[in-house]
């Protein structure tokens, strides 16, 4: 990642120089511990702030939409035209957002890199149980020192985001530039319907699905990691009809996490923003993993994958599988399919 | 178990698509067909007008059991909301189930507007199933307590 880190920088230097891109979007390293945050930049100057490293959590899709909607220092009509860094999901994300219109693929410049996989603060915190004070990199090995448990050492594949670990896609699908040796689409997670819940009991999974929901503080931290979440007014802020009263009463919880779950379908990169944004540590994933296995066995949909074909639930085929329903093949059929 | 919930009458909130479905129940009525009284009727433009929030709302608000139904395949109005609205429901149920809420309490169906018939039974397979697991206590909103 270092040699990648290089390039990107003389890269970025290099696109301001022939007046290719507006603005920069990329990450630098930010004062809390393990976390890199999204950063923009206007010029060449702030080069040496970019990073690209295990801590690259943010998908910066997600900051495009208020990028182009006020473009800070953009003169006249002109929208500024983005560079970014893509890592595989940041580049579906970005398949996804140019198919729902959010955003053109003119104002974009993407430079592609293969990403190894990130690290989830969650698990790290977890591991060495306590705060996290410090972080220290060697290679892929990472010393840390928490508050009241002294230093330990760990690495990074121990503590990978389990969306990583499945990850069927780790390098950019769409690129102007690519960085590095692009990585072929990964079979065996392509395959894996995913779902670890499946399995559970009925009640299992509710007492689960709860005592998740129930800690969550409706911080919408998650919503706003998410680059899907680009509502102009979420159904959780919608004050008529008000769908979601303004508590934190447990199946307020439960129906804003469904009802957020439920849009992710078919949109949805796994890019796990959203499971790394959430103070909470909460399973997230529990949802998004379920709407995306469905859509991928039922619809065959790989998200972001494909520019051309409609997202899954804006489509349909005729032979739609019909065995969910309540006496399906019972009645009359339709005129237009006798 | 069952024995105990026979005296338990749900309550089941229906989601009728105007063109089929509601007509459907209508011409149940006007034919004087017996069904059961457990249903609260939500007429509807179509079935693809149903948004998912509708299910998660009603359940919140206490109904046992949904039923939502359109018209069958290529006797939409609009041509094809209804396919559309199979898409959905098969991953709002699928979902629902994921989380644990039972899938006998949602059921999505096919009714046409002569098919008054097939409307009180779909009715009574769905009272039966939702009568199979009670009265619903996932997601229900108690007032008292959220107060
Ligand atoms: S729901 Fe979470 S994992 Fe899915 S695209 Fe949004 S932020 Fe990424
Ligand atoms: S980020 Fe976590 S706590 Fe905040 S709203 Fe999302 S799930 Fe709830
Ligand atoms: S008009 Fe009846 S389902 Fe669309």
């Amino acid at each position: 990642m270092r040699e990648v880190e290089e390039q990107l920088r003389s890269e970025v230097v290099r696109l301001f120089a022939e007046g290719a891109i507006d603005l920069f979007l990329g990450y630098s390293s930010s004062r809390v511990p393990l976390r890199s945050a999204a950063c923009v930049l206007h010029d060449a100057d702030g080069v040496a702030r970019l990073v690209w490293n295990r801590t690259c959590t943010p998908n910066l899709a997600a900051l495009l939409r208020e990028l182009l909607r006020s473009p800070p220092g953009a003169t006249g009509d002109a929208p500024p035209r983005i560079g970014l860094l893509a890592k595989g999901c940041v580049s579906r994300s970005l398949v996804t957002l140019m198919k729902a219109n959010q955003i053109s693929r003119e104002s974009l410049l993407i430079i592609g890199v293969d990403c190894p996989g990130m690290i989830d603060r969650h698990k790290v915190a977890a591991r060495v149980g306590g705060e996290i004070a410090a972080a220290i990199w060697s290679g892929d090995d990472l010393a840390v020192r928490a508050t009241g448990s002294g230093e330990h050492i760990l690495s990074a594949e121990d503590v990978l985001l389990d969306d990583c670990r499945t990850c069927a896609h780790p390098s950019a699908v769409l690129s102007d530039r690519f960085l590095g040796e692009p990585r072929a689409p990964r079979r065996d997670a392509l395959d894996d319907p995913a779902s670890s819940l499946t399995e559970a009991e009925p009640e299992e999974r509710w007492s689960h699905f709860q005592g998740e929901v129930a800690r969550c503080i409706r911080c919408y931290a998650c919503r706003e990691a998410c680059p899907n979440c680009f509502c102009t007014e979420c159904f959780a802020d919608a004050s008529d009809p008000r769908w979601i009263g303004v508590t934190t009463d447990e199946t307020d919880l439960a129906l804003f996490h469904l009802g957020r779950a439920f849009h992710q379908a078919g949109r949805c990169v796994s890019c796990g923003a959203c499971v790394s944004a959430c103070p909470l540590g909460i399973d997230l994933r529990m949802l998004y993993e379920k709407v995306n296995g469905d859509v991928k066995v039922r619809f065959g949909t790989d998200v972001g994958t494909s520019l051309d074909e409609p997202e899954p639930l804006c489509r349909f085929a005729l032979e739609d599988d019909e065995t969910f329903m309540t006496e399906p093949g019972k009645g009359g059929r339709g005129m237009g399919v006798r | 178990m069952i024995e105990a919930n026979a005296e338990f009458e749900p309550r089941i909130v229906a989601f009728l698509c105007n063109w089929c479905s509601y007509a459907g129940a209508d011409l149940a009525g006007v034919s004087r067909m017996q069904y059961p009284p457990n249903v609260r009727v939500v007429r509807v433009p179509c079935s693809g007008r149903i948004d998912p929030l509708f299910v998660l709302k009603a359940l919140q608000n206490g109904v046992d059991g949904v039923l939502v139904s359109g018209c069958h395949p290529g006797d939409c109005h609009y041509v094809s909301g209804n396919l559309l609205a199979r898409r959905k429901f098969a991953v709002l149920k699928s979902l629902l189930e994921h989380v644990g809420v039972e899938p006998e309490r949602i059921h999505f169906s096919w009714v046409s507007a002569a098919e008054g018939a097939r409307f009180a039974e779909i009715l009574e397979r769905v009272i039966g199933a939702v009568r199979q697991v009670g009265p619903g206590t996932k997601m229900v909103k108690s007032i008292e307590e959220a107060q």
